[in-house]
């Protein structure tokens, strides 16, 4: 068999090729707005996420009926999981695929800065302002505008499993903190109720930065200073961090905890392999179905723990509904945005996802349903929330802090080491 | 009618046969790479973005004085070395029984092929299932069989995930190996195995001094194309890890990814993109350099 051998003339045709190819992209046609203002039949191509919140089944039935109310509007859904929603969003931006989003509330600084999302301040009714939960709204706008709908309030709830806590001779109002939670944890353990009481979605991921921004509340600490420089290095955010390492050394916390998602813990949770998690509020109706649980009847929602200083917020992982600025039908978008938010729809379908409408809790729909106990603890928690950074660079700000949190939590990295170099390098993407 | 004049005529059929590859190759791969080497001299931190500075070498001087990166490409480094070891020497020892004249070898054959005509997706979410935690049928097996007493995290630390990402990638491409090192085997003919017989030459000398020598050219080459193809790995990392845990799967690749579509910095990930391929390229001088060196020394 002869040898491959490289000639001067292919090795000199890489370079060649390159070139070529940076010559192309001059022939590349600039991005032009295409709004077609028709009025005729519109087909709408929207982006949601197949995870929390409202099932895949759920929105379909939402937009079939929307397609009953507008048959001029057809709406093609896509389902992605929520790790994969942002990248989808950026990557068809230039193509215009999409004419309606699901954007999380930490995204609108990124996005509408970018000028990705359609400015809808002015298409917002005077009394929506008065009636939508007030956490929720922040996480549709960005320097005072408004650039979607809240469509899930999503406070990141505290679950614990009733039967348990009764079985390991514990108080339920000793769950009241988070030093409560821990000697609940202990006697679990130790009455081997079950081997790992606690339960946590710290994987490598955007979950592991709401579980840690909602103990860095409840230890008093803070993501970014008045001066918008990094500040979760030092006070709060060290003790939360050390807090949750001390649980897995104690194996209070099940070890798997720093590779798992919401819908792991979920799935642990209802199976009764952990008696307490922090997890959305969609967790509570799998828990009570008899075909996805075996604790049916026994999951309870609380507000979350408090501190050392009393403070006991959930963090706050509202989603709402986006118009891309590149949408080519903006007005038909719009009006599948505000049929999907509205009170009715949301009241329709309030078995996973709460309304964002304060309104909609007088209803007897939510006060007297299988939903009851979940809506009084929500409604409480939405009053206390904690946020994650609102800064145009968060992917990149999240990312150094979920690595310095598993640096500790996987490797043992001490806390205030690990925060203290995420620190340094969040303070430098922030100052870019 | 002379050669050429023959040529000259045919030129306008052979460029319509062409053009529909010549356009597929234009704008999925030389577009693509000439809007990235482009996008790596400027500063683009919008996927809308109209114009652009251009800020020459400092992308690649950012990302070359990064400790970070440099983590990333050491963590690529071990994954290619690790995968393409374990998949060359589990795929010689595989193809050398694949070899054999044994009844049903054409059941074996197909066998092995599966794993590897199984797309990556799929094979991935597989294995992420299978390593699960809590639920994962690997510690539902071990268990059962009494091997294990409590379920265990099998890609836990971050050193200890990225050599079972690599075993994964390992699995899912010995097979590949082992069919090319086989169609290499075979052209080598039974007349050398009986005069070594003769001389009184082992099945283990047999192998090391015919098979081994005489397969260095295809070995050569599946060490070319694996590295290449594990220098670039993303798909089985963002599945079973997402470059996790405490970014200990965070490759090259993944590490692009990251930059480009989650943070929005298109030409930092352009810039790493052109070094991963700068890498690459290096290596594969280098491999064929090797190559070239021993076929000489065999003639």
């Amino acid at each position: 068999m002869s040898a491959p051998s490289i000639s001067r003339r292919r090795l000199l045709s890489v370079p060649l090729t390159l070139g070529a190819a940076a010559v192309l992209p001059g022939c590349a046609v600039p991005r032009v707005d295409r709004i077609d203002d028709s009025g005729g039949p519109a087909r709408l191509n929207a982006l949601f996420m197949k995870q929390a919140s409202y099932s895949e089944e759920d929105v379909r039935a939402m937009l079939a009926s929307f397609h009953e109310l507008h048959p001029d509007i057809t709406v093609r859904p896509t389902f992605v999981a929520f790790e994969a929603l942002h990248d989808k969003i950026v990557v068809s931006a230039p193509a215009g695929t999409y004419d309606v989003v699901l954007i999380d509330c930490t995204w609108p600084a990124e996005l509408a800065g970018k000028n990705m999302l359609l400015d809808v301040t002015d298409r917002y009714d005077p009394a929506w302002q008065a009636d939508i939960l007030a956490g929720t709204l922040g996480g549709v706008s960005y320097r005072g505008r408004r650039y979607g709908v809240p469509w899930s309030p999503g406070a990141k709830m505290f679950f614990y499993n009733a039967e348990m806590i009764k079985r390991a001779g514990v108080e339920e109002t000793s769950l009241a903190t988070w030093d409560g939670v821990v000697e609940a944890a202990r006697a679990l353990k130790a009455k081997r109720v079950v081997e790992h009481p606690l339960v946590w979605s710290w994987a490598h991921a955007e979950a592991l930065m709401c579980d840690y921004a909602q103990l860095l509340g409840a230890f008093d600490g803070r993501f970014l200073d008045e001066n918008g420089r990094a500040a979760f290095h030092t006070g709060g955010g060290v003790r939360a961090l050390e807090w949750m390492r001390r649980t897995l050394e104690e194996g209070l916390s099940a070890p798997s905890s720093v590779k798992l998602l919401e819908d792991d813990v979920k799935k642990v949770v209802c199976q009764g392999a952990a008696a307490i998690a922090l997890n959305w509020d969609y967790m509570y109706a799998e828990a009570n179905d008899p075909k996805q649980s075996k604790i049916v009847g026994r999951l309870k929602p609380a507000l979350a723990p408090k501190g050392p200083t009393g403070k006991g917020p959930a963090a706050n992982g509202s989603m709402g509904l986006s118009v891309m600025a590149t949408s080519r039908r903006p007005d038909a978008a719009w009006q599948l945005v505000t049929y999907l938010t509205g009170k009715e729809n949301q009241l329709r379908y309030a078995r996973n996802t709460l309304p964002v409408w304060k309104s909609a809790y007088r209803d007897p729909v939510l006060t007297t349903g299988p939903q009851a106990p979940l809506v009084a603890a929500e409604q409480a928690q939405l009053e206390s929330l904690v946020e994650r950074p609102a800064v145009a660079q968060y992917n990149a700000v999240s990312q150094q802090i979920q690595a310095a949190v598993q640096s500790c939590l996987v490797t043992g990295t001490p806390a205030a080491q690990a925060l203290a170099a995420a620190a340094a390098r969040v303070n430098e993407i922030i100052g870019d | 009618m002379t050669a050429q004049g023959r040529n000259e005529r045919q030129w306008p059929l052979a460029l319509a046969l062409l053009a529909p590859s010549l356009i597929v190759v234009l704008g999925v791969v030389l577009y693509p790479m000439g809007r990235t080497l482009v996008l790596s001299f400027l500063d683009a931190t919008s996927a809308l973005q109209d114009a652009f500075d251009f800020v020459g070498l400092d992308n690649y001087t950012e990302l070359l004085s990064d400790s970070g990166f440099w983590a990333t490409v050491r963590r690529t480094a071990v994954f290619t070395v690790f995968s393409t070891v374990v998949e060359l020497g589990v795929g010689m020892l595989l193809a050398q029984f694949l070899n054999q004249r044994i009844r049903g070898q054409w059941f074996f054959r197909s066998l092995v092929v599966l794993a590897w005509a199984l797309p990556t997706i799929v094979g991935a979410n597989m294995w992420r299932w299978i390593l699960h935690p809590e639920y994962g049928a690997l510690n539902g097996l071990l268990t059962q069989a009494g091997l294990l007493d409590t379920y265990q995290d099998w890609i836990g630390g971050p050193q200890q995930a990225l050599f079972v990402v690599a075993l994964v990638d390992a699995w899912k491409t010995t097979p590949l190996v082992a069919i090319l090192l086989l169609a290499s085997m075979q052209t080598i003919g039974d007349d050398v195995y009986e005069a070594a017989a003769m001389d009184g030459a082992g099945p283990v000398r047999r192998f090391l001094s015919i098979t081994v020598p005489m397969l260095k050219p295809a070995i050569a080459i599946v060490l070319v194309l694996r590295t290449i193809e594990a220098f670039k790995v993303f798909d089985i990392i963002y599945i079973i890890t997402r470059g996790g845990p405490d970014s200990g799967t965070t490759t090259m690749a993944f590490y692009t990814y990251l930059q480009a579509f989650s943070n929005q910095q298109f030409s930092i990930g352009s810039a790493a993109a052109y070094l991963t391929v700068l890498f690459i390229f290096v290596l594969s001088l280098v491999y064929l350099r090797m190559l070239r060196t021993e076929t000489k020394g065999l003639v």
